[in-house]
Formats: C-alpha cells, structure tokens, sequence
C-alpha cells in the first residue's frame, strides 16, 4: 500500500475507513450466506443488513423503509429519475441544473433523444443556481426536478430544500444527488420535502460498489432492476452485503466526525486554499466560498494547464484532480466551469482538492511547499507566462 | 489515467530547448489558450540560412504537449531547413515511443508549429524549399478558396488541415479525426462534415439527403416578408433548436428585421465559449440554404 500518498482527491473516492474494513469482513469470510435463504447459515446475514439500513437511515433523517440499497450513485440517480417519469406519463418534462453530475447528465440527454423535454437550469459565475431561472422552468408538465445537494468539482451546496419546494407547487417530485454531501454536511430528511436522495459508499469511506437511494415513504417507486424480492420488493439483485454492511458503519463513523468536517477539515482546507493564494499569483478559486462543503477547494492557476500541474504534483505522491480537457480525454473543459463561465485563461488550470478526516497539515504544507514552483516553472515554459509578469511586473 | 511512455514523461519533467530565442530567424505559433493548447517555436539558422543552429520552444499545454514540444526540438535541431521540412507529427510520436491516441494532436500541433515557422522563413529571404514541398503535399487537391474554410469552429479547424491528418496518418474515422486534429471534439455540430470529408476522400461520397436540400435554393425564389419570417420560425423551431437541445442548449428567435435575424443563446449554449462563433456560422449557414441566401444572424448578448 501506498503509505506516503497526500491525497487531497476525497470527491473522486476516499480511501476505506479501517472500521468499515473490520465490520464488512467476516461477511466475505465467515458469513458468506444468501440473506434470502431458509437456512440459519443464510439467514441470519439479514439482520445485519438491516441494522446497516438502520445506521444508514439514521445518517440523513429517514427511516429504515425509505432507504433502498444500490449499488452506486448513479443507479440510485437513474432509477429516482426513471420512476418519477413513469410514475405519471403525462408528465413529459424534467428540470436539471447544467451542473449536474453526467449520472444525471447523460441520462438526461437519453431522455430527449426519447422525446422528454430536458429544461437546464444555468449558474452564475460563482456557480449558484439561478432561482429565477429554476422556477421559470417547473411547469403543471414537469415530473421531476433533479438538483445535486453538493457540487462535486466546486463544492458548491444547494438550496435544496428550497428547489423541493418549488417543484412540488407545480405537483413535480423533486431528486437530489447527495452522493458529494452526505457525510460532510449534516442532513435531515424529516425536515425536508424531498422526495428522492442518491448517495454513493464509496465518497464517505466504505468501499465501491455499493450506494443507496432514499425514497420518501407513501411515494410509488418503480423499479429499476426487475427481478427478485430484494429491498422490500424495490430493487431486485441479491444484496451487497459486505458493502451495505460497510455502508451502515461508514454512516456510523460520518455522524460521528461532522463536527470534525466542519471544523478541522474545513480549516485545514482553507489553510491550503488561503496559502496558494497567497504565493501563487494570478489563482483564483472556482465556486461560492459562502456556501460550500467543507473539504472542497477549486482553484484556477490562470495561463497553465490543470493536467501538467497534476503530473508534476504526481512526482510528490499528490493526488488531486483537475477539471481541464486534457485530464479527461475530451477536448473540452469541465461543464461545470464552462456553465459558470470562467474566463479562458483560468478555464483550463483548474485543481481541485478535496479532503477528508484523514489529511493532516503537514500534508498541506507539503502541497504548499511544491506547488507554488510547479506553477512558477509551467509558467515559465508558457507563451502566455509573459502575461503573468505583465500584470504583476508593476508594483 | 494516461499511459504515457517513460520518454514523454522524461521530456515533460525536463523538457530540452525550453524558452525563446529574442533574434530568432522564425517563429512559428499554433493553438491559443482557448482551445486548451498552444506552441510557439523558435528557430536560428547559420548565416547560410541553411541550417538549424538553435530552437527553442513554450508550450501552453497538457504532459504530450509539452513532450511534443521538447521532442520536436531535439529531432530539429542542427538538421537543415530541407530535412526539418520532412518531419511529421508521427516522427515525433515515434521518438516518444508513442502517444495515447487521444493526444495524437500534441504531435501534430509540433509539426504545424515547425510547418508555421519554415513558413515564414519564406518572408525573410530564406529557403523557400519547404513550402514548397508542404504546399505539393496538397497536391491536385489544393484550391485556396475551397479548402480554408473552418470546419469545426470550436477548434477553428479548417478542411485542409483534417483533410493532411487524415492523408497522413490513414485515418478512416471521425473519431480518430478529432484525436489527430480536435476537430469535431467541441460542440460535435460539425461531425457529419467531418464524416463527409472522410467519405470524399475513400472516393464514396454517397449522395445523403442533406446533400440533395443543399442544391435546392441555388435559384431561390424571392420571398415576401411574412413569408420569410414564417420561414424562419419553423427552421429554428424543427431544425436548429432540435440540435442544440440534444446538447443542452437552445435558442431564442428574438426579431426578424429584413434580412437580420435576432437570436439569443440559451441553455448550455449561453456558456460555452465555442458556441458564439459556431452557432452563429452554423445557424447562419442553416439558414441561408433552408430560406435565403441574404440572411445575417445576430445574437443579442443579455
């Protein structure tokens, strides 16, 4: 295993809490049992799956019978969007933020292919929903309106609560994609309208493959996955139980480190944010620093290039991610900072650095003691650096 | 995670040549920093102006950009201006190793910088030699008016530069062009250009009914107001909103004033930087051959 790895990549997975490995084990061991089965050898596996639906519900404010186990975010995503417009044919519109995750994105599009009418709520430059917008869009015709908790490359949070309300004036269910908040940001879903709420194991320390849907009691589900009589009927599939397992203790652990999200992580992530600022010139952060997850920075080194950043972090053992074309194998930059419209200098030297509980300042100040000359020297080798000087050649 | 050879990371963390040369004898720019890369060669010859004695580059890019870049320098320099003129961007992946197919258009966006540069030696008395020979590349085919005009608008691509990669490098697919050239990897509005361009140059250009629309208003009637107005209407409406919705845009058709049409981006396509340039030409050029050939689209910025 890799023991020096800094990584500051927790939006793209986290690493598995070693709780979770210790409580998930003895079912790829020991209790290898079909929770469907007769026997006590298989049988007695189901109560552990749903004490982990207790943990798991007990995390975001629902109940038990309203958190359906997955196998990942965007099957959660997919099959929220997919009942909601089956669930009332007449209603052949949706309502999507350009922010969302391609989980929501894609299939989005799949939908107008197949004839729904897709409306794409816009951001302003600090990635905000327009509300104004969003209300515009809802009509008596709209099945579901789907906007993420949180932001996966800017860590943005949205008025979610709020948007559910909305939707439903005009009798529109309302999805969100959690799977960035939850775990960082505390969540009460008894407080809420919300109808549908997507999470993924794997952003919160348990392991992949395996995710959750919240499905908010008295609403009709219809299932994605056809087949046995798993999750009470909803999803069929024979459980993950190791992972669910996981899930329920990794849930376990985040209830108990929120407060250390909002304190420690998210002072630690602002020690880092407020010292490239400080000695890299011409960097500015992506997003809305008022109302973001804790452990979220986007930061633009305005005239380089995201990927030749990350590379050269790579040969320190950093691990962080980047929304520039070039790191994702399509030529053009993230969708997120294109909807929110950041200039073109800085459009393609974004770095995102996303922590968790496990990063310690003295990994921050490794990033801070190497990136700072990366940018300085990726500058130097760009036809545009010249630009950089000009504007802090002056004093 | 790409899987760079241990030659285009070496060249990428220590990269050869790197800089400018103030006196240089050419320079050669390609690639701006929208597009998400750019290379400016320099290139110094002996007093003959026969020769390479120094290059030098500065690269806005990505690892293989910037790799391209330190390699073309080293396969470049102290060769003479005839040999230079031969290299090509599989030269450079060859002396990489290779790249990942998606970033063939690092290496050739070095041999465009070098193509540039020899280029423009041509004005300063040099040996014109290598433009020469890049221009009989073209061959039969060279028709100035014809062939530079910008295909793919997100990337400013123009038909005789995707027709030279897909020359060069055998390409039989349009992804494989938009690897090699970027072309089509932007809003994707152009792909079936870039399909037809392939299908010419197999020599099996089937008629398609695009094609057979397009003849039409070679003589097209004079049109009264409202009818031109109505006529506009339904080809925003069932031609041009469809396509952009399938990307998350759409349009809105503000005013018709004689043959100016007033319309505003929405959507996805409000943001993209691309998408001005590209819609207004693609709108425009749409337009034009489904209702006049005198239509002006304009966009009114909020």
């Amino acid at each position: 295993m890799n023991k020096n790895v800094v990584y500051v990549d927790n939006n793209a997975t986290t690493r598995v809490a070693p709780e979770v490995l210790d409580a998930m084990m003895p079912f790829l061991t020991d209790f290898y049992g079909n929770p469907s089965s007769i026997h006590t050898f298989g049988g007695q596996v189901h109560k552990h799956i749903e004490n982990a639906r207790a943990q798991l519900a007990a995390l975001i404010g629902a109940e038990p019978s309203e958190t359906i186990f997955t196998s990942c975010g965007t099957e959660s995503d997919n099959a929220a969007i997919l009942s909601a417009l089956e669930n009332d044919l007449r209603r052949r519109r949706v309502v999507a933020t350009r922010v969302e995750h391609p989980a929501v994105l894609s299939l989005c599009k799949v939908l107008q292919q197949k004839g729904y009418h897709v409306d794409y709520v816009p951001v302003n430059n600090k990635g905000q929903v327009c509300l104004d917008a969003l209300c515009r869009m809802v009509t008596d015709d709209t099945a579901i309106v789907s906007v993420m908790w949180a932001n996966n490359e800017t860590g943005n949070v949205y008025p979610v609560q709020e948007i559910a309300e909305i939707a439903h004036q005009h009798g529109a269910l309302f999805h969100t994609d959690a799977v960035q908040a939850v775990g960082k940001v505390p969540i009460d879903l008894k407080k809420t309208r919300i109808d549908f709420l997507s999470l993924s194991g794997h952003k919160l320390h348990a392991p992949k493959g395996i995710g959750a849907l919240y499905v908010r009691r008295g609403l009709k589900f219809n299932q994605f996955l056809i087949g046995g009589h798993q999750e009470y009927g909803l999803r069929a599939g024979t459980e993950n139980v190791s992972g669910i397992v996981a899930l329920g203790r990794a849930a376990q652990l985040a209830a108990q480190h929120m407060d250390e999200e909002r304190t420690r992580v998210a002072a630690l992530r602002d020690y880092l944010e407020t010292g490239l600022l400080k000695s890299c010139p011409d960097a500015r952060v992506n997003g809305n620093p008022a109302s973001r997850l804790p452990n979220t920075t986007n930061i633009s080194f305005e005239f380089i290039e995201g990927e030749a950043i990350l590379l050269r972090l790579n040969e320190f053992n950093v691990a962080a991610s980047s929304g520039s074309a070039c790191t994702s194998g399509s030529l053009e930059p993230s969708h997120v900072l294109r909807a929110m419209g950041v200039p073109q200098t800085a459009m393609h030297g974004s770095i995102r650095f996303s922590l968790c509980r496990y990063n310690t300042k003295e990994e921050m100040d490794l990033i801070l003691e190497k990136l700072p000359p990366i940018v300085r020297l990726l500058r130097e080798l760009s036809p545009y650096g010249r630009e950089t000087a000009k504007s802090h050649g002056r004093p | 995670m790409w899987n760079y050879t241990e030659k285009v990371m070496d060249h990428f963390l220590h990269p050869r040549n790197a800089g400018d040369i103030p006196d240089a004898d050419a320079v050669g720019e390609v690639g701006n920093i929208t597009c998400g890369d750019a290379l400016k060669l320099y290139l110094k010859l002996d007093p003959a102006k026969q020769n390479i004695v120094d290059v030098k580059f500065q690269t806005f890019g990505c690892a293989s950009a910037i790799a391209s870049a330190s390699a073309l320098t080293e396969l470049i320099k102290g060769k003479s201006i005839a040999d230079a003129a031969k290299i090509t961007n599989n030269d450079i992946a060859d002396y990489l190793g290779s790249l990942p197919e998606e970033k063939m258009h690092c290496s050739v966006m070095g041999m465009e910088a070098l193509q540039t540069a020899l280029a423009n030696l041509q004005g300063k008395g040099a040996s014109t030699a290598a433009c020469a020979d890049s221009h009989a590349e073209h061959g039969g085919a060279y028709d100035p008016d014809g062939l530079d005009r910008v295909v793919c608008f997100c990337f400013s691509v123009t038909e005789r530069k995707i027709r030279d990669v897909i020359r060069a490098n055998h390409l039989t697919k349009v992804d494989e062009v938009t690897h090699y050239c970027k072309a089509g990897g932007g809003c994707g509005g152009c792909q079936d250009e870039i399909e037809k361009i392939l299908n010419d140059m197999r020599g099996q250009a089937a008629p398609t009914p695009d094609d057979a629309a397009r003849k039409c208003p070679a003589t097209p009637p004079k049109l009264t107001n409202l009818q031109k107005m109505t006529k506009v209407q339904q080809v925003v409406d069932q031609e041009i909103r469809p396509g952009l919705k399938a990307d998350g845009g759409d349009l809105e058709l503000i005013d018709i004033d004689g043959d100016k049409v007033i319309v505003r981006l929405r959507g996805a396509c409000a943001g993209c930087p691309g998408a001005h340039v590209t819609l207004k030409r693609w709108i425009e050029a749409k337009l034009r051959e489904m209702v006049s050939p005198d239509l002006i689209v304009e966009e009114q910025v909020e």
